[in-house]
């Protein structure tokens, strides 16, 4: 951050820096806690229990969803707090939910499926619960690569509307977390009900916005 | 020991019988110098399994060891086999019903059987089955989520019973179900299945020889998260047929409805036969892990059992009645 005190922007020792740090410094403790337990349960704990692949994927994909939730909750919390400085950890939220989601992907791909091309293949064009799963975190992608400053600036608006994709990604991994639940889709309607109230917030400013213009 | 028509593994697979005994006394010895502390480990209670039985008569104990002894160096651990299960009525994760089924009571218990039998009644639990019947077997089981374990059960032939209470001509199913005690089995108060559970056997795979319902697992009383006291074993069969804390025995002529197929009718049928052929569709059911390992090892059809089982479906689609 620029000592230079241009208008607009802070001094490094000023309160509202000092803030913001500690702000990305409970934000990264946050994101990082479930990677962070992941590791302690392996190497202290209880090493996932009795049947490690099975939950280490639920752990990793069940974090890959809350935290995407979270980084879609950010832009509502912040205008129903007035909270701003929230917008600040947006994109490390979502780069922490792409993190997730591929760990996630990595263990059915290595321990889970063991590399297995032809299953894994024929998982992906006969189960639309392994598909949908597969798409949403294959539209994450683009969305990760194009996070960096250089990228928001040689994309201008375009950055925005491509960044709408990640309302698409999350559908799609509700899906997937509504599919992989065997009977009891108490935790998969509440991740929905959750997302659906972050979706119908944006759907309903948008209508507000276009009646205001008209 | 008698070679049975079961007994699938070669018998260059199986242990000599000198070492397996030189094995046992050393077992013995060493029992008495550490039983105290090893009886509480799951290589313990195995050990202590293997004392009692060097400690009876040879002839009891080849009666006693009808099935699968040869498997006894694959078995699950005694933690594993009672730390991880489906048993939804103490809740949907596995560590739930180890956790939530103190408040169960198992004793005491009774059986009713009814329908299409000469000799209906309610049993007492000690008076369903004559101790002779009483065996140890130690069986393969594949859940339908690919996973397995291997179980010392103790229990006895379906068989036995059924021969005992006459079925009519009319007796062409089994239906069981299991106790609905709310109070003490919390997952019951969700209804994320509909309770109470139930299941079924067509009547030649009931009075099939594999048949067993087990009383016991590891020379013990079943624990309450394994289906205390008395639970259905057909191992050719995936896990959600094993049927747990039964009441309730009834032959009838129809189909019974079965708790899974009413829950998702697409992806659990009736026979839920093992079959790698046979997809879930949400996964492939080629292969499974062998808990607590992570490797997949190929499913086999019929989990391994067909010699004993595969007559009871000739000429029948497995695809269509999976």
């Amino acid at each position: 951050m620029s000592v230079a005190t241009a208008p607009g922007t802070v001094s490094a020792t000023s309160p509202a820096a000092r803030n913001l740090l500690l702000l990305r410094i409970a934000a990264w403790t946050i994101l990082g806690a479930p990677l962070a337990w992941g590791v302690y349960r392996w190497f202290w704990g209880d090493g996932f229990g009795f049947d490690p692949v099975e939950e280490m994927l639920h752990y990793s994909g069940l974090t890959a969803v809350w935290v995407l939730i979270a980084s879609l909750a950010i832009t509502p919390v912040r205008r129903w707090t007035g909270f701003n400085a929230l917008q600040k950890i947006r994109r490390l939220t979502g780069l922490w939910a792409f993190a997730y989601a591929t760990m996630h992907l990595s263990v059915y791909v290595t321990i889970d499926q063991w590399f297995d091309w032809v299953l894994i293949v024929e998982d992906l064009r006969e189960r639309p619960f392994i598909l949908s799963g597969s798409a949403a975190l294959a539209l994450m992608v683009p969305l990760a690569v194009t996070s960096t400053k250089g990228w928001i600036r040689r994309l201008g608006r375009r950055w925005v509307s491509l960044h709408r994709l990640v309302y698409l990604s999350a559908g799609l991994a509700l899906l997937h977390f509504w599919w992989g639940q065997k009977a009891d889709l108490r935790n998969a309607v509440i991740a929905a009900a959750v997302l659906a109230v972050l979706l119908g917030a944006r759907v309903w400013w948008a209508v507000q916005k276009r009646r205001r213009a008209a | 020991m008698t070679k049975r028509s079961w007994d699938t593994i070669p018998e260059s697979e199986v242990t000599p019988e000198e070492v397996y005994l030189d094995r046992r006394q050393f077992i013995a010895a060493a029992g008495v110098a550490g039983a105290a502390a090893a009886a509480l480990t799951p290589e313990g209670i195995a050990a202590a399994v293997r004392t009692v039985r060097a400690q009876r008569g040879a002839s009891q104990e080849a009666q006693e060891y009808t099935w699968g002894a040869e498997m006894q160096d694959e078995l699950s651990s005694y933690d594993l086999v009672t730390g991880h299960n489906n048993f939804y009525e103490f809740g949907t994760g596995k560590g739930d019903p180890a956790r939530y089924s103190g408040e169960f009571r198992p004793r005491p218990w009774s059986v009713e059987v009814s329908g299409e039998v000469n000799k209906p009644g309610t049993y007492d639990l000690d008076d369903l089955y004559d101790p002779s019947w009483i065996e140890d077997r130690i069986y393969r089981l594949r859940c339908v989520e690919a996973w397995s374990l291997t179980i010392p059960w103790r229990g006895f032939a379906l068989r036995n019973l059924i021969s005992r209470v006459e079925p009519t001509s009319n007796a062409k199913y089994v239906a069981f179900e299991t106790v609905y005690r709310p109070d003490e089995m919390p997952g019951q108060n969700r209804r994320v299945l509909d309770w109470p559970y139930v299941e079924g056997l067509r009547i030649d795979e009931a009075a099939n020889e594999l048949t067993f319902l087990a009383t016991g697992l590891y020379g013990r009383d079943l624990p309450n998260q394994n289906g205390a006291p008395l639970r259905l074993v057909v191992p050719w069969k995936y896990g959600f047929k094993h049927i747990k804390s039964i009441v309730r025995i009834h032959f009838q002529e129809t189909m019974p409805p079965t708790t899974w197929n009413l829950s998702a009718p697409q992806e659990y049928g009736f026979y839920a036969n093992v079959n790698p052929n046979v997809d879930h569709p949400r996964w492939s059911q080629a292969t499974h892990r062998v808990l607590p390992g992570i490797r997949r090892t190929d499913t086999l059809m019929f989990n391994g059992y067909a010699d004993q089982v595969q007559h009871m479906y000739a000429g029948m689609d497995l695809a269509r009645w999976y």
